[in-house]
C-alpha cells in the first residue's frame, strides 16, 4: 500500500494535511467522515473490492431544499402508494463492484430503505423506502454523505416510469423458436427415402411446420411489412420490399404446396431468414446505457430553484414556475437556470457547460447573467429577465432542427443498393414467368415465386447491420461512442470538419500558465503561493495549484477585494496580486485586456503577470496536418480573437478561423457549408455548440469524463482519444468498402441461386442449403475484414 | 408406431415452456441489466463481520 494515497478516495495526501484514523491515512476530514460512517455500519468490506473506490462528499447544504416540495416530489417519484415509495437516482460515481455493494447495502446505514438495486451500466440506483420513516431528501443527503450524491436535473422532472422496447427480443425470441422446431421436423423430408412410415407421418409433420411458421411469419417478420409498406408510400424503394416480398412470397407458395401436397414447402428457409435477419438487427444495435445521445439543456438545468418572496422568505421553486421579476438565490456550485441581472455585489460565473471555456468570468451588481453558467464561491443573488424558454441559451432549442425527425435524413447505403435490385428482381421473375408460361404454366407459376424466394435479399440486407455493429464495437473499445451504426455511413461521407475552439481542441482541464515579466526571487516567490493559497478565488486557486510546493509561512494580514484582487502582507512587505485596474502599476496594451492575467507588484514595484493562456491537445499540430490533405477544416470559436497569430502559428495555413459566433450563428454557419452540398462533421463540446451539432451530418462531441455531460450529438468521442480522429474517418470510410465487397458477395450467392429459380429447378432443400450457407458466409467474411482493418491501422 | 405423435407433441411442449420461461425472463426485466447481477453474485460471502455484530448476519440475508 502506498503510503501517500487517501485510503478512501486514492487521492494523493498533501503531508500537512493528512489525518490519521484508524490506522489509516486520509486526505481530508470528508473521507475520514465516510470512514466513519461505514466502520460504524461494519460496512468496510467496501475498500475489499476495490482500492481506495471512494469520492469525497460535497457539501450540499440546502441544495436538495426542493425535495421537500410535494410536487416536485410527486415528479421525480417512480411509483408512490400509501407508504412506499420508490425511486430511481443517477449516481455519477458508479465505477466499480465496491460501490455496487455499498449501494445495495444502502438499508444498514439508513433505516426506512427496504431495497435498493444497482443498475451498472446505466450508473442508477433503484431505491424502495417507507416515506412515514425517511424521506427521499434524507436519502439525497445519505447518499451525499458517503461520496455518492445523485445527480438530479430537469430531466428527472418529466420521466416518472420509463417504457423499455423489448419487442425485439421477443421477436428474435419467437424466431427463433420456430427456427429450432421446424428445421427439427424438416430433417425427415430432406432425406426424402421412400419409406412407409415417413410417408404416412407426412401430413402430420407438414401440418405442425404450418403451425410453428405461423408466428414467425406473422409476429416476429412484421416490422419488415410495415417498413416495406412506408417506403412504398413514401416512394422511396428500401432493402425490405424485397425482403417482404420474399417473405409473404414464400409464405403463400409453401402454403399452396403442402396444402395441394406438392411438397414440403420453404417453411424451413423462411424461419432462418427471419431468424437471422432479426439477428443482424439486435446486432447492430449496440448501447452504451450509461451515455445519453439526446441531452438538451434539460440534463444540464436544475429541476428547482429558491426564490425570495417579497418577505425574505425562501421558498423553492419548479423552474417551470419562474417568471420575470422573481429574485432567486444561487448557492455555490448551482446553475443559473435563466437570464438574469445580478443584485449581489459580485460573481465568479464558470461558464464551461456552456462555451468550454476554463477560467470563469467575474460579474458585478448590474452586470447581466446567462442561463447555464454555475455560480462559485458564494451565495448569490439575481433578478430574473426572462423565463426559462425564452432565455439566450435555451432559446437554441426552439430551432427547428430540433424538431426533426432524425431518422429520416440519411438515406442508407443498403437503401440505395435497393433501388435498383427491387426493380431488377421484379424484372427477373417476370421475364422468367413470359419465358415459361408459354411451355408450362404450373412451372410458370413455380418459376416466378422460385425467383422471389431465393433472391429475398437476405445477405445483403445482413452485410451492413453486421459490417457496423462489428465496427461500432471496435470503435466503443478505442472510446468513441457512436449513437447507432448509422453514424459510421455518415462519417465515411464527410468533407468538411469543423471544430469549436474552446474546449475541444483547447482542454478545460487544466490551463497553460506563461509568467511575463521581471524575475521574481525565490523568496518572493514563496509569499505569492502563500498569499495565494488563502483566496477563494477560482484564478487564484488554479494559479495556486499550477506553482510548485512551496514551504508555508504565516501570513500577517490579507485581504481579498471582491471582483479586484488580493492584498496581503508579511511583515512590511507588502503585495497586490490581481486584475489590471487593481494592480493599477500594470502595463497594459488593448490586446492584453483580452487576455486573463493576474498582475503582481511587491513592495509598490510592479512585477508581471501570470497569464492564463489555452492549453491546446496534444497531438493537434500532427491531427490537423493529416485531415488538411482529404477535408476541409475549420475553426469555429464564440470567443474574441485575442489567439488568432497563436493559432495561425500551429495550424496549417489554409483552415479558416472565425471568430465571435454565437449558438445560432454556428448553426447557421454549418446550415450554409450543406446547402453548398457539404457533408459536415462538427466537432464540439459545449452547450453552445448543440445547435450546430445537431445540424451537421455528425455531430461529435468531444468529453473529458464520458459519463458526465455532452450535448446532444451523434458520437461521443472520449477526449483523450482526440488525436485519433483521422484514424476513425478512415476506419469509417473502411466499412463502407467491407459493405461494398460483401455486396458483390451476395449477389453472386443470389445470381447461382437464381440460376437454380429460373431453370425451375429450385428445391426446398437447395433454397435451405444456399439462405444459411450464404448468410453464414457473409457474416464472417465481414467479420474478419473489420476486424483486419482495424488491427492494421493500429499498428501502423 | 403411433408414438411418434406423443413424442413429438411431448417435445414440442416441452420447447414451448422453455419459451414461456424465456418471455417471463426478458418481462421481468432479466436482459435489461446484464452486468449488475455478475458482480451481485459474488458479494454475500466476502462481508466481514465483527464478532460483536452478529445481527447484522441476518440481515444480509432479507437483501
Amino acid at each position: 500500500m502506498s503510503a501517500q494515497n487517501c485510503f478512501h478516495c486514492g487521492l494523493a495526501i498533501d503531508e500537512n494535511e493528512e489525518i490519521h484514523f484508524d490506522e489509516k491515512l486520509f486526505c481530508c476530514a470528508g473521507c475520514k467522515t465516510v470512514y466513519e460512517i461505514f466502520s460504524s455500519h461494519d460496512l468496510t468490506s467496501y475498500y475489499d473490492f476495490q482500492k481506495s473506490p471512494g469520492a469525497t462528499p460535497q457539501d450540499i447544504k440546502g441544495k436538495y431544499d426542493f425535495l421537500e416540495n410535494e410536487a416536485i416530489l410527486s415528479k421525480i417519484l417512480e411509483f408512490q402508494e400509501g407508504d412506499t415509495a420508490i425511486v430511481s437516482l443517477n449516481i455519477p460515481h458508479i465505477h466499480c463492484s465496491s460501490c455496487i455493494w455499498i449501494l445495495e447495502n444502502l438499508n444498514r446505514i439508513q433505516p426506512g430503505i427496504s431495497i435498493s438495486q444497482v443498475n451498472f451500466p446505466e450508473k442508477k440506483v433503484r431505491i424502495t423506502y417507507n416515506s412515514n420513516i425517511v424521506s427521499l431528501k434524507t436519502i439525497v443527503y445519505t447518499l451525499s454523505s458517503i461520496g455518492y450524491e445523485p445527480y438530479i436535473s430537469l430531466e428527472n422532472y418529466e420521466t416518472g416510469k420509463s417504457n423499455i422496447d423489448r419487442s425485439l427480443t421477443y421477436k428474435l425470441g419467437v424466431a427463433f423458436f420456430c427456427f429450432g422446431n421446424i428445421m427439427l421436423l424438416s430433417f425427415p423430408e430432406y432425406f426424402e427415402i421412400k419409406e412407409f412410415w415417413l410417408d404416412n407421418y407426412k401430413p402430420f409433420f407438414r401440418g405442425l411446420i404450418f403451425i410453428l411458421a405461423l408466428p414467425s411469419f406473422l409476429y416476429s417478420a412484421s416490422g419488415y411489412y410495415v417498413s416495406a409498406y412506408k417506403s412504398i408510400k413514401s416512394g422511396m424503394l428500401n432493402i425490405d420490399i424485397p425482403i417482404a416480398l420474399g417473405l409473404i412470397v414464400m409464405f403463400i407458395r409453401s402454403t399452396y404446396d403442402i396444402f395441394m401436397n406438392y411438397g414440403s414447402g420453404f417453411f424451413d428457409s423462411l424461419a432462418s431468414l427471419v431468424f437471422f435477419m432479426l439477428l443482424g438487427k439486435m446486432f447492430q444495435i449496440k448501447t452504451y446505457s450509461f451515455l445519453s445521445f439526446e441531452r438538451d439543456f434539460k440534463s444540464y438545468f436544475p429541476i428547482a430553484v429558491t426564490r425570495i418572496n417579497s418577505d425574505l422568505s425562501e421558498e423553492s421553486l419548479p423552474i417551470y414556475d419562474v417568471e420575470k421579476g422573481n429574485r432567486l438565490l444561487i448557492r455555490n456550485q448551482e446553475l443559473i437556470p435563466v437570464d438574469g441581472i445580478l443584485i449581489s455585489e459580485s460573481a465568479e460565473i464558470d461558464y464551461s457547460f456552456v462555451t468550454g471555456e476554463a477560467v470563469p468570468i467575474t460579474k458585478k451588481s448590474g452586470d447581466k447573467i446567462f442561463a447555464g453558467g454555475k455560480q462559485i464561491g458564494k451565495i448569490i443573488e439575481m433578478e430574473v429577465l426572462h423565463s426559462v424558454s425564452q432565455s439566450y441559451l435555451t432559446q437554441l432549442w426552439s430551432n427547428d432542427i430540433f424538431q426533426k425527425n432524425v431518422d429520416q435524413k440519411h438515406k442508407t447505403i443498403t437503401d440505395a443498393i435497393s433501388r435498383y435490385f427491387t426493380p431488377i428482381l421484379l424484372l427477373i421473375a417476370f421475364g422468367g414467368f413470359g419465358y415459361w408460361i408459354f411451355i408450362d404454366a404450373n412451372t410458370a407459376f413455380n418459376v416466378f415465386t422460385a425467383v422471389l424466394i431465393v433472391a429475398c435479399p437476405c445477405a445483403l440486407a445482413l452485410t451492413a447491420p453486421f459490417t457496423f455493429g462489428n465496427i461500432l464495437r471496435i470503435l466503443g473499445k478505442q472510446k468513441l461512442y457512436l449513437k447507432n451504426a448509422l453514424v459510421i455511413e455518415q462519417l465515411a461521407k464527410v468533407n468538411t470538419i469543423v471544430f469549436d475552439k474552446t474546449g475541444t481542441i483547447t482542454t478545460n482541464k487544466k490551463s497553460n500558465i506563461a509568467y511575463e515579466g521581471k524575475a521574481i526571487s525565490d523568496e518572493d516567490f514563496i509569499f505569492i503561493k502563500n498569499t495565494l493559497r488563502a483566496s477563494n478565488h477560482p484564478l487564484s486557486r488554479m494559479l495556486y495549484d499550477f506553482l510548485p510546493e512551496e514551504k508555508k509561512i504565516k501570513i500577517d494580514d490579507f485581504q481579498e477585494i471582491t471582483g479586484k484582487g488580493i492584498l496581503a502582507s508579511i511583515g512590511n512587505k507588502k503585495i497586490k496580486i490581481g486584475s489590471a485596474k487593481f494592480v493599477e502599476s500594470a502595463v497594459t496594451d488593448a490586446l492584453e485586456i483580452k487576455r486573463t492575467s493576474l498582475h503582481i507588484e511587491i513592495d509598490s514595484l510592479y512585477y508581471g503577470k501570470f497569464v492564463f493562456e489555452n492549453q491546446y491537445r496534444e497531438g493537434l499540430e500532427k491531427l490537423f496536418a493529416t485531415l488538411n490533405t482529404d477535408y476541409q477544416i475549420k475553426v469555429l470559436s464564440g470567443d474574441n480573437d485575442g489567439e488568432k497569430d497563436h493559432l495561425e502559428a500551429l495550424l496549417p495555413k489554409n483552415i479558416e478561423l472565425i471568430f465571435n459566433q454565437k449558438p445560432e450563428q454556428k448553426l447557421d454557419f454549418i446550415k450554409k457549408l450543406q446547402e453548398k452540398g457539404q457533408n459536415v462533421m462538427m466537432v464540439g463540446d459545449g452547450l453552445n455548440d448543440a445547435g450546430a451539432l445537431a445540424q451537421s451530418n455528425v455531430g461529435i462531441s468531444i468529453s473529458e469524463n464520458v459519463n458526465v455531460f455532452s450535448p446532444a450529438c451523434d458520437v461521443i468521442l472520449d477526449a483523450s482519444q482526440f488525436s485519433r480522429l483521422s484514424y476513425f474517418l478512415k476506419l469509417s470510410r473502411k466499412a463502407i468498402f467491407i459493405i461494398k465487397m460483401s455486396f458483390a458477395l451476395s449477389l453472386l450467392y443470389n445470381v447461382i441461386g437464381l440460376a437454380f429459380a429460373v431453370t425451375g429447378n429450385l428445391l426446398p432443400l437447395v433454397a435451405a442449403i444456399i439462405m444459411p450457407l450464404s448468410t453464414i458466409t457473409i457474416v464472417s467474411f465481414v467479420t474478419f475484414m473489420s476486424n483486419y482493418f482495424s488491427n492494421r491501422k493500429l499498428n501502423s | 408406431m403411433s408414438v411418434i405423435y406423443l413424442l413429438i407433441t411431448v417435445s414440442i411442449f416441452v420447447a414451448i415452456g422453455f419459451f414461456i420461461a424465456f418471455v417471463i425472463a426478458v418481462k421481468s426485466g432479466q436482459y435489461d441489466d446484464d452486468y449488475t447481477p455478475s458482480v451481485r453474485m459474488l458479494f454475500d460471502d466476502e462481508t466481514k463481520f465483527t464478532s460483536q455484530n452478529n445481527e447484522s448476519k441476518t440481515e444480509e440475508k432479507q437483501v
